[in-house]
Parts: structure tokens; C-alpha cells; sequence
């Protein structure tokens, strides 16, 4: 019996014969051997066997008594209430703020405004309704202010606390001893509406760039999103529905048509098409057969089929997905530094210019010089924007990985996005990267008449070649076997086989001796093949590798094996060519075979003959050329070659993402992905560069201009509440163009 | 010059030099953690500066009490940790230091940050 044990959130219990009732009716429930209810916790914990009694049957037992079994909220939907209701505050707050604002300011400038109400312009009403919007409304800048100066730090909020603070105070001072104010020369005259419309405008702000910064982080929500729920497993002679995280690694899942599939996994039974788009980015659906791998969440299209799960929770593509996209988020790009080191100097060092401001207009201002530096000092508070440098890079960063990942390219930190815009030379390795990596037999040619018919002669060149390669754990003699089982041809035995290193292999088939090689062998073994030498040639210059066979010490056919090139290769490589980017292939093949692939690719630098171990050093002395590096290889057999590139680029296989291999992983198998990564990464870089300028432009201009620079020469100063206004559209702007990244093509 | 003229270039003086000793010349306070610390998020992180042992994993709980959009996220970027951080809830980090060092921690803005030594 399979026993799973399942929590329930019940609503409506009061005492403890609440929960004695619970445990009573639900352990009744035919399959349920156990049920414990906490009253303090409001939960109920079932131990039942599935294949008796379902969710369902349980929720009706305790709906049954009075009670409810709440739909269990995940950690993400709390998150998202959380922030929904922050959201809906903000708003009211904005609302609150700049409608009082408004009937302060209709107030404050009666010779402006003659149609406002004269009540609006008594200092006493402007006051009572200026005190919600400081200290309900704009309560949260003096909640975020007051600990972080117990921690002697600051942050936006301060430099709002203190300006809009200053602005309040005075005005209130003015309201109740404006005589005082009149004594100093000074016509005594409110600022309500700067303090007012200063905490609605910076809110308004907030309220947006929350909204949009939830954009930012969609990609991993998205991918989240995409999990199945439940399994159907097959269990005995039953097919049962189990939550998924309760799937283990061997148990057999039946999978119907329009169904999501739970986990990675074999198929054992049944074919279908299965959409990858959602993991993978691979548009086009792909067929699925006995021993295709499956990858969970991915949408089962027609058939239906049983397959076994080999890869579930943490391990499954998936998962790894969404902790490799997340890691990257949470990494910084090295052009990040400036900014950093900068914001993390910028309030205090607001704080002093503010001070300074005011001293400068106190001292050397007009009159009426408190006037002008009371109001000075408070635009340079509300104008600079640390947030805009702090989301400059992130922001952009989060949105550039997240389409990354839509598409089936994986980004490992934002250090590699960074160093990708720069690459202007790419390295493919052949086998596997360029090619399937799996041979196939294109040719086999009989060259001495051994039977009547050309066909059978054929077939019994790849008979032979087969029988004795059997033995072998090559991959060309796979090739061969393949292809001989898939004509269904009877194989021989063999007998005194024997494999030459770096040379082929021999034995005897009938009574007759039989070598099957490379031109070595058939040299050391005296057999005259110079005859054929034309037709070799030509086979390749075609990229194929040719394998002789000798009976009895005779040349009697050549079988040709080849690598089929990927259908993107072509494409993918020209699409870089056309970037102005270099492409170089490097390979073990001799030259003759890799210069057939390059030219068929369109390849023109090659480097053949490259043994696994000496990659690394080609890409190190491509590098010396002061080129920016990246190299494309399947991440298992050229891993130094991937780490000593600039950036390397894995492809990835099945289910086993190389992610340790490669800086950009990409798991849609298709080689334009490769030109789409580095456009990716140049537009990324484009938004950060643009979001850079902007806040630090809006920083460095517009701090001396509320300072009062432009004043001596053109009378110009800035109002505190166009600072408010300037300071909140910084925010929303820099993140709005890092949202803009989401509408690039790739 | 007046009086108070003087008086406010004396006042501006020393608030120019009192805030840059306020916020630039603060001492950090180093907590040694064993296994486990509870970091609370709160216009800052207290404790601000925790040491921990190199290669021994160690959990960093944080705990937001304070409403500040800034403090909603943490990240660790040498880690590769971008977190966000619910209110009231506990969130924890494991880490497992393999290299020794001064690695910084701040909030999603940039504003506020702690400090984590590897030993």
C-alpha cells in the first residue's frame, strides 16, 4: 500500500471539539489510516493511500461537518497579495496627497488662481490639510529614515524626510508667528504646497516604478509558472494523479494528449509530438519515440505514451533552469561598479552640497535671502536621485536574462552578458557542434565484383564490415552496425579479431581473412589501393571519412561515414559572418575532411587536426591576436576550451545542461541562438550604457542647477516640486527603457 | 558680514563636517557566526558586518520589519544571490565560502549595505 501524507489549511474552527470532529469524520473516509488536526496552526495533517481516496473525498468529509479545506496558497501568492496590497496603499496614499496638494496650491497663489475659494488661502486650513499628507501619506519616508540613522546610513527617503520636513516646519511657524517672519523683512508665506505636492509626486513616482519593476522580474515567475502540478503514475495495475513533488526517480507516467508532462524522463511506451518552445524555445514541435527523452513541463501535443521519470525536483531541466536564471539575476556586471561605489557615497554626500547651498544663499543670495536658501536647499534634497543609479544596471540586467531564457539561451552571470557585446571572433568545435555528432554510412562502394548483382555485392561489403565491427567500440563502426541492422542484414561471426590501434581492425569471416580500415592498414598490409585512389579522394573532399575493407588481401569495397551537419549551422553561421563577426572551425579531422564541412558551412578559417587537449591552446593563441573570444562546443569534451575563451557558449544536451561548462548555455541545440546571444548582449548593453547616462546625467545636471548655478547668468532656479516631479520620473524612466528590452527580436 | 551671516557659514561648517562624520567614519561592529544569524532588515542590517568560517556552510536568515521598497531585496552578488525578502518572514541563505575575503551585500538599490568576511 502507498501511503502519502498531505497537509489541508481548514477554515472555521473555534476549540478543541472543532478538532476532534475533524479527525473523527476524516479518519473515517475509506484509505485514510491517520488525520492529526492543529488548532493553532488551522491545519490538518492526512495520511491516506491515493489509490483509495482522493483530495477531493477528504475536503468533502470535512465540508461534510461545517468546515472548509482552503486551496493551499504557495509562498509566491503570498508574496504577490503582500505586494498587491503595498500597491493598493501607495495609491490611495497618491491620491490622498496630490488632491489636497492641488487645493493647497489653488490656495497658495491667489493672484494665479482668482477663482479658488477664499478659504483655501487661510494659512490655518492650508495647515490641516497638509498634516495628513506629512505624517499619514508621507509617514513611510520617516519609517524608512529613522532606522537607517540609527544605522548612520541614508537613503532617498532621508533626503525627502529632511526636505520636505524643512518646507512643513517653516510654513507651520509662518502660520502661527507670522510676525515674526514679517519682523525679519520676510513676507509671511507658506510652503504648504511644496510639502504637499513634493510627498504626492514622489509617491506617484513609487507607485509606478513598482509596477513596472514587477515587469522586471517576470521571467523567473514565467518559468515558475510553467511546472506541472500533478502526475499521473502508473502504480500497480492503477494510474494514479500524485502531486508532483511526490514523483520518484523510476516510477512510470502516463502522459495523454494536451497534457503537461510532470518530469524529465524516457519514453518506454507510445510516440507523440511534444512542444519544447516553453523550455527550450524551439518553436516547431518535436516527435518523441521509444527512448526519446522528454523534458517536464513541456506540452504533449497527439499521442499518448508512458515513460519513466529519470530526473525530478531539484534535478529536473527545469529546475535547473530557474536556479541558473535566478543566479544570474543576482550577479553583477562589472560595469556596475561605478555606479555602485558612487551611490553608495551619494546621500551624505547630497546632504553636505545641501548645506553648502544654503550657506552660499544665505550669505550671498538676494533678498530675501532665507527664502531663497530654505528653498534652494530643499530642491537639491528632492532633486538628486540615487535610485536611478542603483537601477540603472539591474534592472536591465534581470530583463536581458529573463528574454535570454524565454528563447533557450541560458546566461550565467551578468558578467558574461557583459563580455558577449564584444566577441568578434567565434570558434565552433565540429563534432557535435557544428554536426549531430552521430556518423551515419553514406556510401558503401564494392570495388572488385564479388557476386553478380551490385546490390547484393553492397550488401555484402556492409555485412562484412559490420560482422567484424561489432566487436568494436568505435564510433564509425556503430555507424556501420547501424546501418547494416537497419537492413536488416544477417551479421557473421568472426572469429581472431583483433583491433590496430589508430588503424582499424581484422579477423576472419569463413575462413577468410579480413581487414577493415584507413589507408595505413591497407599500406601495412600490402594491398594495392592505388586504383581506387581517385574515388577516395573524392569521398573526402566531400568531409567523409573512408573505410577500407580487404578479403583476402584484395581491396573489395569502401565504406564512407559522415557526420551530418545541424540544419541551423549554415544559417547560423552566416548571420554572424554578416556581424562583421569571424568564424573559425576546429576540429581532429584531417585537413582534406574539414576543409569539405567548412566550405559546405561556409567556414573559411579552419583549424584540423586539433587533438581534445590542444583546443584550449588554439583559442589562447586566437586570443593573442587581440581578439574577444568565444568558443561554441558541447560543453563535456572541450571544457578548457570553454573556460579559456572570453565567453564560451555550451550546447546543451538532452536533459544534462553542461552549466559548469559554459558562461552562456544554449539549450535549444540551434546554432543561431549563438548571434542571438550576442545581440542580446549588445542591446542589453545598449539599455544599461542609455540608463547609465540618463541617471547619472540627471544627477550631475540637474543637482547644480537646484543649487542655483544657472541663477547669475540667467535668473533661472528650479522649484522644489519640478524637482519632485524631475526626481520621479528618473526612477520610472530607467526602468521603463530596461522594460523596452522585452520588445527586442532575436 | 553680520552676525548671523557668520554664524550660518560656522553652522554649515561644522554640519558639512559632522555629516560626513556621521555616515563616512562610523566603526563596523563584526558578529562572529558559528551556523547560523538572524540579520534584521530594518533602515539597515543588524548585525551589519558577520564573519564566517570558509568552506563550512553557514545559514543567514533575514528578516524585513521595515516597509522600505529598498530593503526588499537583498543581494549577495558574489554568491550570485538577488533575494526578495516578504515582510515579517524569515528568509534564509546558505552559504558555503570557498574562497576567503570581504564580500558586500546591499538592497536591491544599492543603498544600504552589510558586509560578509570569510575566514
Amino acid at each position: 500500500m502507498n501511503q502519502i501524507s498531505k497537509t489541508f489549511p481548514i477554515k472555521g474552527m473555534h476549540c478543541a471539539s472543532c478538532v476532534r470532529l475533524i479527525e473523527k469524520v476524516v479518519g473515517k473516509v475509506e484509505g485514510v489510516s491517520s488525520c492529526s488536526v492543529n488548532l493553532l496552526t488551522e491545519k490538518a495533517t492526512v495520511a491516506f493511500d491515493p489509490q483509495k481516496v482522493d483530495e477531493a473525498k477528504i475536503s468533502a468529509a470535512v465540508s461534510s461537518v461545517g468546515y472548509e479545506v482552503l486551496k493551499e496558497e504557495s509562498s509566491e501568492d503570498l508574496e504577490r497579495k503582500q505586494k498587491e496590497r503595498e500597491l493598493r496603499d501607495l495609491k490611495r496614499k497618491v491620491i490622498v496627497s496630490l488632491s489636497l496638494g492641488i487645493l493647497i496650491v489653488f490656495g497658495s497663489f491667489p493672484k494665479l488662481m482668482g477663482f479658488a475659494p477664499a478659504v483655501l488661502q487661510n494659512s490655518f486650513v492650508q495647515l490641516f490639510l497638509a498634516i495628513p499628507v506629512q505624517f499619514w501619506a508621507g509617514w513611510v519616508f520617516y519609517q524608512a529614515t529613522i532606522p537607517a540613522l540609527k544605522h548612520r546610513t541614508a537613503n532617498m527617503d532621508t533626503l525627502v524626510v529632511i526636505g520636505t520636513t524643512v518646507a512643513f516646519a517653516y510654513s507651520a511657524f509662518v502660520t502661527f508667528f507670522p510676525f515674526v517672519v514679517q519682523n525679519l523683512g520676510i513676507t509671511p508665506a507658506p510652503y504648504f504646497d511644496v510639502s504637499t505636492i513634493i510627498i504626492g509626486l514622489i509617491l506617484l513616482g513609487r507607485f509606478f516604478e513598482a509596477k513596472a519593476k514587477a515587469g522586471t522580474s517576470e521571467a523567473i515567475k514565467k518559468l515558475v509558472g510553467l511546472q506541472a502540478r500533478t502526475a499521473r503514475v502508473v502504480r500497480g495495475n492503477q494510474e494514479i494523479d500524485i502531486p508532483i513533488d511526490q514523483v520518484l526517480v523510476g516510477d512510470i507516467i502516463r502522459v495523454r494528449p494536451g497534457e503537461k508532462i510532470a518530469v524529465d524522463g524516457v519514453i518506454v511506451e507510445g510516440e507523440s509530438s511534444v512542444d519544447e518552445s516553453m523550455v527550450t524555445g524551439e518553436s516547431i514541435p518535436v516527435d518523441k519515440g521509444l527512448k526519446d527523452i522528454v523534458i517536464g513541463a513541456t506540452i504533449n501535443k497527439t499521442g499518448t505514451f508512458l515513460y519513466k521519470a529519470t530526473k525530478v525536483g531539484a534535478d529536473t531541466l527545469l529546475a535547473q533552469i530557474i536556479k541558473l536564471v535566478e543566479e544570474a539575476q543576482g550577479s553583477k556586471a562589472p560595469i556596475q561598479r561605478l555606479a555602485d561605489l558612487i551611490s553608495s557615497y551619494f546621500v551624505p554626500a547630497v546632504l553636505m552640497l545641501a548645506i553648502a547651498t544654503f550657506v552660499v544663499w544665505y550669505v550671498f543670495g538676494p533678498n530675501p535671502y532665507f527664502l531663497f536658501a530654505m528653498l534652494n536647499m530643499v530642491a537639491v534634497l528632492i532633486i538628486a536621485c540615487p535610485c536611478a543609479m542603483g537601477l540603472a544596471t539591474p534592472t536591465a540586467i534581470m530583463v536581458g536574462v529573463g528574454i535570454g531564457a524565454e528563447q533557450g539561451i541560458l546566461i550565467k552571470d551578468a558578467e558574461s552578458l557583459e563580455t558577449a557585446h564584444k566577441i568578434n571572433t567565434v570558434i565552433f568545435d565540429k563534432t557535435g557542434t557544428l554536426t549531430k555528432g552521430k556518423p551515419e554510412v553514406t556510401d558503401v562502394i564494392p570495388t572488385s565484383v564479388i557476386l553478380s548483382k551490385r546490390s547484393e555485392s553492397k550488401d555484402l561489403i556492409l555485412r562484412l564490415a559490420a560482422s567484424i565491427e561489432k566487436g568494436s567500440e568505435h564510433s564509425l563502426a556503430e555507424a556501420i552496425v547501424k546501418k547494416a541492422q537497419k537492413q536488416n542484414l544477417k551479421l557473421d561471426s568472426v572469429i581472431g579479431f583483433k583491433a590496430i590501434a589508430g588503424a582499424g581492425v581484422e579477423g576472419e569471416v569463413d575462413g577468410k581473412k579480413i581487414f577493415l580500415g584507413n589507408r595505413k592498414l591497407m599500406e601495412r598490409e600490402n594491398i594495392e589501393i592505388s586504383s581506387f585512389s581517385g574515388q577516395i579522394e573524392k569521398l573526402e573532399n566531400e568531409g567523409k571519412t573512408v573505410i577500407m575493407l580487404s578479403i583476402a588481401n584484395k581491396l573489395a569495397g569502401l565504406v564512407a561515414v559522415a557526420d551530418t551537419v545541424k540544419e541551423s549551422a549554415k544559417e547560423g553561421v552566416k548571420a554572424l559572418q554578416e556581424k562583421g563577426i569571424e568564424v573559425v572551425m576546429i576540429t581532429g579531422d584531417n585537413q582534406r575532411s574539414a576543409n569539405a564541412i567548412a566550405k559546405y558551412i561556409g567556414i573559411k578559417r579552419v583549424l584540423a587536426q586539433i587533438l581534445p587537449d590542444q583546443k584550449e591552446a588554439e583559442v589562447r593563441k586566437i586570443q593573442k591576436e587581440k581578439k574577444i573570444v568565444a568558443m561554441v562546443g558541447d560543453g563535456i569534451n572541450d571544457a578548457p576550451a570553454l573556460a579559456a575563451a572570453d565567453v564560451g557558449i555550451a550546447m546543451g544536451t538532452g536533459t544534462d545542461v553542461a552549466i559548469e561548462a559554459g558562461d552562456i548555455t544554449l539549450i535549444n541545440k540551434d546554432l543561431r541562438s549563438v548571434v542571438a546571444a550576442i545581440e542580446l548582449s549588445k542591446k542589453t548593453m545598449r539599455t544599461i550604457k542609455l540608463n547609465l547616462f540618463w541617471a547619472f546625467g540627471y544627477n550631475i545636471i540637474l543637482i547644480p542647477v537646484a543649487m542655483g548655478i544657472l541663477y547669475p547668468v540667467f535668473r533661472i532656479l528650479l522649484s522644489p516640486i519640478f524637482a519632485s516631479a524631475a526626481m520621479a520620473l528618473s526612477s520610472i524612466s530607467v526602468v521603463g527603457n530596461s522594460l523596452l528590452l522585452k520588445r527586442v527580436k532575436l | 558680514m553680520s552676525v548671523d551671516k557668520i554664524f550660518v557659514v560656522l553652522m554649515g561648517f561644522l554640519g558639512i563636517i559632522f555629516t560626513y562624520w556621521f555616515f563616512f567614519m562610523k566603526k563596523e561592529k563584526e558578529v562572529e557566526v558559528e551556523d547560523e544569524v538572524d540579520i534584521t532588515v530594518s533602515g539597515g542590517y543588524s548585525p551589519e558586518t558577520i564573519s564566517i568560517a570558509k568552506g563550512k556552510r553557514t545559514k543567514i536568515n533575514f528578516i524585513r520589519t521595515d516597509l522600505t521598497d529598498c530593503l526588499e531585496e537583498v543581494v549577495l552578488a558574489d554568491f550570485k544571490i538577488r533575494k526578495t525578502l516578504p515582510l515579517n518572514q524569515k528568509i534564509t541563505i546558505e552559504l558555503t565560502p570557498t574562497k576567503s575575503g570581504e564580500f558586500k551585500f546591499s538592497c536591491g538599490m544599492n543603498m544600504y549595505h552589510g558586509k560578509v568576511i570569510v575566514r
